[in-house]
């Protein structure tokens, strides 16, 4: 790949001991565009389940990416999945089929995300 | 008796066929829930029976509604369908003169030119040759436009045909077989006999001319016997089986039974029915627009019927309700396939427990904006505007956001989890003791319609803007506007709402026609029904859809959901409204204003009464 002078770090907030990265590359395998999210926030802002929780699909993104999955999925099953984020995103990320994915992932794979 | 061994294949396919259908036929019956048996019993003898066999006759022999689609798919069917059954009941009838037995075996009728193969003797003979020759050029004319449509679909209407399967094939070319085999044995036998009609008499005598015919007569009635026998056995495992099985279809439905909440024994009944004449493929948008052609309802049935679901094909569809609009059976594949979906994701209605005891609060109307509309919040805006120009006294249920409808949780099969959220919007709705909700999401429209059970009015704002007009409480101003409007799936087709909204628009701006209008419009490609959809393929729906909703350069595209108004708008250079922002602007043109509806009293407030509902946590 052309070398811009760039460099970029590989990611290491998630190289924790204990967390299992497998959903994420999961969740991307189902979803490719779950890699576009840039963390914007815009799907945060408009979320109907966040008006009444802590819950929002950039959090979830970022509990999935980190591989705190259990805490994923706690989050995750509160979505009402009315598809506000999906319509809002800038990035144009499929965040209805993600947060689909990672429940159906875990009700198939919990030994591989656990 | 006359008898030859040859006809043994095709009677062995045919007891075989027989066998296998009755025996489907008795478990399906036995397997329909007792209402159903009930419905069954109740109008069996009524005129319904009558009218389904008037739909029969019309469908499954005339296929009236392929003829809508285009002319030579139509003819295809029809003279394959109608014109075999002519010659069997024709064959059969010419059976009867000759004989004088009175029962003959079932082959009999089939083979009769074998048998009989000089029968100047009876009456008519002469009138039912030219029949039975006559039936079987239409069928054979049938056999060259199926086969034609295979390699030039485009000449029938359609951009792609039916992938079939090798099962598919095989019963398909033992079909295209059956016809040209028959004109052969009877041609051979009319060249040796020196009889035979315009068509089996003439090729007769062609062939007699350089072939020794008088060999060929016993393998040319072998193969035409064997490839019978071999269609017969294919039948039940093949694509096929629609054509009994629309028929019992077209009874049961006309006796009032239909898909419900999970798919069972009738959904079979419909599954069986499609014929994958293909149809709906072109008709699909994530077909013609997105290019994907392996999730329309063809495939989706079929799978269905194999038992070889795929998840994908299941999420990726939009609902949008077109492949079912266009279906020549008729087949409710949108419930089928929401049914499908539910058992996939996870059911967890208890994690909603999070929401607190509903608010609501007195008034005589209550206004449920959506999720979507808040997105869009010049919708909310000129409703809020027209409630006050037309003095209600309302309350904005979902001012501070507030719960989802349900039914995007249901149409991911979700029905547990969308109950819950209903419960929780069911209380305040009924708390607030309002006599009329009026939504501007057809998404929730439809939810409230169907599913909430509710003993007040529900109107979509299309419908409420309208009663408006018809009630004389608004004035409207004519503005020099063309508009086209695009009819929301589940407004349109899903709710059946289409003179409303253009009556109110009528009122308003001078309304062009679009060719995809009413049952046939299209989907914006924003559908909340597809899960799987790529944005690359939304985009590519987008722009498809705006680009034949401005082929007459309107000044703007109207709709009337506030998804569609945001999904076309990203790619339209015509500037998409929804109904409520346009019937604002007349509202407000400076005559209107003028108006003693804005003039006399002042605007009525709303009372602040806000109580509290629990709802059960179950
Ligand atoms: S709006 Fe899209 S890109 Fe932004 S955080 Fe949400 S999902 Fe990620
Ligand atoms: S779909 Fe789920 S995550 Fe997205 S806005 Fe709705 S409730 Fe929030
Ligand atoms: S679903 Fe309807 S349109 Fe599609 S192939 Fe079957 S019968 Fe034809
Ligand atoms: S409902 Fe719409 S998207 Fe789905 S298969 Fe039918 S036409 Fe295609
Ligand atoms: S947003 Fe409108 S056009 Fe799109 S699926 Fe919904 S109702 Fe259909």
């Amino acid at each position: 790949m052309k070398n811009f002078g760039f460099y970029i770090q590989p990611d290491s907030q998630i190289d924790f001991d204990n967390n299992n990265r497998n959903l994420a590359a999961l969740v991307s395998q189902r979803e490719p565009s779950f890699d576009w999210c840039i963390g914007c926030g815009t799907c945060t802002a408009t979320c109907t389940a966040g008006n009444f929780t802590g819950f929002n699909f950039r959090k979830v993104a970022l509990l999935v990416h980190r591989g705190e999955n259990e805490q994923a999925l706690q989050e995750v099953e509160k979505c009402m999945l009315c598809g506000k984020c999906n319509l809002a995103c800038p990035r144009g990320v499929n965040t209805r089929n993600v947060v689909a994915s990672i429940q159906k992932i875990f009700s198939r794979y919990q030994n591989l995300v656990y | 008796m006359k008898f030859d061994l040859f006809v043994l294949p095709f009677t062995v396919g045919l007891v075989v066929m027989v066998a296998l259908l009755v025996f489907k036929y008795l478990k399906w019956l036995k397997a329909l829930s007792r209402e159903e048996k009930e419905k069954i019993k109740q109008n069996v003898f009524s005129f319904c029976s009558l009218k389904a066999l008037k739909e029969i006759f019309l469908e499954c022999l005339l296929h009236r509604r392929i003829f809508k689609v285009n002319l030579f798919l139509g003819f295809m069917h029809t003279s394959l369908a109608f014109g075999w059954f002519l010659l069997i009941v024709m064959g059969n009838v010419e059976s009867k003169f000759f004989s004088d037995v009175p029962l003959n075996p079932p082959y009999y009728p089939i083979f009769f030119r074998f048998f009989e193969p000089a029968p100047s003797a009876f009456t008519f003979s002469a009138g039912f040759t030219f029949f039975m020759d006559f039936f079987l050029l239409v069928v054979l004319s049938g056999v060259v436009l199926a086969f034609t449509k295979r390699f030039y679909s485009k000449m029938f209407g359609m951009k792609k045909t039916t992938v079939m399967k090798p099962g598919d094939k095989f019963a398909l070319i033992s079909l295209w077989f059956i016809f040209p085999l028959r004109l052969l044995a009877e041609s051979f036998t009319s060249g040796v006999y020196g009889h035979g009609g315009f068509l089996t008499g003439t090729v007769g005598r062609f062939f007699a001319s350089f072939l020794p015919v008088g060999s060929l007569i016993y393998p040319s009635w072998w193969a035409y016997s064997v490839s019978l026998g071999v269609f017969f056995v294919a039948l039940p495992f093949s694509r096929y089986m629609h054509i009994p099985t629309e028929a019992l279809l077209i009874f049961l439905r006309q006796y009032g039974l239909k898909n419900g909440k999970e798919n069972g024994v009738f959904s079979d009944i419909e599954i069986n029915s499609c014929p994958r004449c293909g149809i709906c493929i072109d008709k699909c948008q994530l077909a013609s627009a997105a290019h994907n052609y392996s999730v329309q309802s063809v495939y989706f049935l079929r799978s269905v019927r194999e038992k070889s679901v795929e998840e994908k094909v299941t999420f990726d569809c939009l609902l949008c309700g077109r492949c079912k609009e266009y279906c020549p059976v008729k087949i409710d594949t949108i419930s089928i396939r929401q049914n499908q979906r539910s058992g996939y994701l996870p059911d967890h209605a208890e994690a909603y427990n999070y929401l607190k005891p509903a608010r609501a609060q007195k008034a005589d109307m209550i206004y449920f904006a959506g999720c979507m509309t808040h997105l869009t919040p010049a919708i909310q805006h000129s409703m809020l505007k027209i409630f006050r120009a037309a003095r209600e006294n309302f309350w904005f249920m979902d001012e501070d956001g507030s719960v989802c409808c349900g039914r995007p949780l249901m149409m991911a099969g979700k029905a547990e989890s969308a109950k819950r959220l209903m419960e929780h919007n069911i209380a305040a709705i009924k708390a607030s003791g309002a006599k009329l909700l009026v939504t501007s999401c057809p998404i929730c429209y439809r939810v409230f319609r169907e599913e909430y059970h509710l003993d007040i009015k529900v109107m979509h704002h299309t419908q409420y803007l309208l009663k408006l007009i018809n009630e004389n409480r608004v004035q409207l101003s004519h503005q020099d506007l063309t508009v086209v409007y695009h009819d929301p799936c589940e407004l349109g087709r899903g709710c059946g709402v289409y003179e409303e909204p253009r009556a109110v628009l009528q009122n308003i701006a001078a309304l062009l026609k679009v060719k995809n209008e009413r049952d046939h419009s299209l989907c914006c490609g924003g559908s909340l029904g597809n899960l799987q959809i790529s944005t690359a393929q939304r985009t590519a729906v987008q722009k498809d859809v705006v680009a034949r909703l401005s082929v007459d350069h309107p000044d703007i595209i109207v709709t009337a959901c506030p998804s569609c108004k945001k999904t076309l708008n990203i790619a339209s250079p015509v500037p998409v409204k929804d109904i409520a922002e346009i019937f604002v602007q007349s509202l407000e043109q400076p005559a209107v204003l003028k108006h003693h509806v804005f003039e006399k009293e002042p605007l009525q407030k709303v009372k602040k009464e806000e109580i509290v509902v629990s709802y059960s946590n179950k």
